[in-house]
């Protein structure tokens, strides 16, 4: 099972950067490791700020562009990873070691995958034996 | 979900991140994995007892293992009777240093990581194939018994016989708690990645069973191949070996069709293939032929097939004639007729169906691979393509007669019948 960990810094949403400070980085690329180090880790990135972004409405047919900043935004996403967990417990815990600062959280949620298509599809599970390399 | 189930899970998450490292770390202490494990477990047991009352601790890896450690006095004590109560103390204290000592060395000393030896402890030559797997499940994957059963089809008896049988093996030979190095460790490495490429093949080739299950076993051998990755950097095969595993991955939801019918890797549509799979695959790829300085292994050289067919944005781009000529390096390093049949489709697609035809009925006149489905069908597809259509249907019908799938078998038997 795949799950995205949302980070959503506990931060001024006003300010002018997210700069983080070199010891969050330090914590921060030591968690990435021991994710790494697990074997679960499959991708992340840390986002700019909204400042930079742009927003794509869509509404009575025509999609509207506003740019960043958004004065409404309370809660913003500041990077993710993608891991591979066994449960939602274990990616739970994954986020629980997180060396995140006072203020911040994240959301844990899973990426849909084959268990959660139709038992037709899962029945393909059947297939008899071929050369791996073929396949 | 009850409570107690929920705090359950919470203690299982927290075992399946933790336990590989504390297994290691106790067997290192002790010496012995089967020891090890067995504290561990001990140690599991309290926290299933008192986690979901207190929580899960901060430092839940520290509290197990400090468990661990106190089971292990407990059992010393258990063994001896002592006549004063300061010699007791004394020697528990002195116990409780050496653990501390043995931790404290193994962390300084820089030979080999716990981990890694636990690895190649659970991949040991003394033990057979279905020992390794099952161990390995069992004290790297943190999976149980049950589940390892489950994954392989076996009755929990059987595989629990298996562990046990394995671990006493280890104990009687005295095998040492260690990385192997220089020579030793060359000749012991493929066993190790043959294990968890096995563990993936089960997963993947799907011989029967629940399919989340299989697709978990892929999952955990991903995950093995990359923590091997991981504390063998300097090793081009664990590269190539999970490059190999990320792009036959990448295809999981390609590889069959929405009625569960198998599709051939020609037909399945590239656009289901994973590609972020394809992509870690690849970076894995070019690790490995970085490493190795033009002397490529089995894995990573199937890897660069599996590569081919990942970069390749329709079937009809493949590059075959590099694909003949990986087959032809792979025969040489792994000379075996499933690969001489693997290569014989390659050379049919590079420089026509005639040429991949003599190495197939080079195969049929050496008597090589009698009774496997895929050689007719392989023969009956090359001759179909060369308009020998009567022979190409014989063939199909005789592939049909072998297999023991359904779906492969009406499959085959739908190609037949079109040659009519």
């Amino acid at each position: 099972m795949r799950f995205m960990m949302f980070m959503y810094p506990g931060i001024d949403t006003d300010a002018e950067s997210w700069e983080p400070s070199a010891e969050d980085v330090g914590a921060m690329s030591r968690y990435n490791e021991e994710l790494s180090k697990a074997g679960v880790l499959l991708s992340l990135d840390g986002l700019r700020a909204p400042t930079d972004g742009a927003r794509v409405r869509f509404a009575g047919g025509t999609p509207t562009v506003t740019d960043g900043p958004f004065a409404e935004a309370k809660e913003v996403v500041g990077g993710y990873w993608l891991i591979q967990a066994s449960s939602k417990e274990e990616a739970v815990e994954w986020a629980t070691r997180c060396p995140a600062n006072e203020g911040d959280f994240i959301e844990v949620r899973q990426v849909f995958e084959m268990e959660d298509f139709p038992e037709d599809v899962q029945a393909a599970a059947e297939l008899s034996e071929r050369p791996p390399e073929q396949t | 979900m009850s409570d107690g189930a929920e705090a359950g899970r919470a203690v299982d998450a927290v075992w399946r991140i933790e336990s590989a490292r504390l297994i290691a770390g106790l067997a290192r202490m002790t010496g012995d994995v089967g020891l090890a494990e067995d504290l561990a477990q001990d140690a599991l047991v309290a926290a299933l007892e008192r986690w979901p009352q207190s929580g899960v601790p901060e430092n839940a890896g520290a509290w197990l293992m400090a468990t661990a450690k106190n089971r292990a006095i407990d059992l010393a004590r258990r063994g001896r009777r002592f006549e004063d109560r300061r010699e007791q103390l004394a020697r528990e204290a002195g116990l409780r240093m050496a653990m501390d000592a043995a931790e404290h060395e193994a962390a300084a000393s820089g030979l080999g990581d716990d981990l890694l030896s636990l690895i190649f402890t659970c991949c040991h030559p003394l033990l057979s194939s279905e020992a390794r797997v099952g161990l390995t499940l069992r004290l790297l994957g943190g999976l149980d018994t049950e589940e390892v059963a489950r994954a392989f089809l076996v009755s929990e008896a059987t595989v629990a016989q298996r562990i046990v049988r394995a671990k006493r093996t280890l104990k009687e030979a005295h095998a040492p708690f260690e990385v192997p190095q220089g020579e030793e460790l060359d000749e012991r490495l493929p066993s190790v990645l043959a294990t968890i490429y096995l563990i993936f093949n089960e997963g993947y080739a799907a011989t029967a069973g629940e399919s989340w299950m299989r697709l978990d076993l892929c999952e955990e051998a991903l995950r093995l191949g990359r923590v091997l990755a991981g504390l063998m950097p300097r090793q081009p095969e664990v590269h190539g070996l999970v490059a190999l595993m990320e792009i036959q991955a990448s295809r999981t939801r390609a590889r069959v069709g929405p009625g569960g019918e198998p599709v051939l890797l020609l037909d399945q549509d590239r656009a289901r293939w994973d590609p972020l799979l394809v992509r870690r695959g690849l970076a894995a790829l070019e690790r490995a032929e970085g490493l190795g300085h033009g002397a490529f292994g089995p894995y990573t050289v199937q890897a660069a097939i599996a590569a081919c067919h990942a970069r390749a944005r329709s079937a009809e781009e493949t590059d075959w004639p590099r694909i003949a000529a990986l087959y032809d390096a792979l025969a040489q390093l792994t000379p075996s007729p499933v690969v001489e049949l693997n290569r014989a489709v390659a050379v049919g697609m590079a420089f026509g169906p005639a040429a991949g035809l003599e190495l197939v009925d080079a195969l049929v006149e050496a008597g090589e691979l009698a009774g496997y489905h895929l050689l007719p069908s392989v023969r009956a597809d090359l001759l179909a393509k060369l308009s020998r259509g009567a022979e190409a249907r014989a063939e199909f019908e005789r592939a049909a007669e072998m297999t023991e799938n359904t779906r492969e078998r009406e499959l085959l038997l739908a190609r037949a019948s079109k040659l009519r």
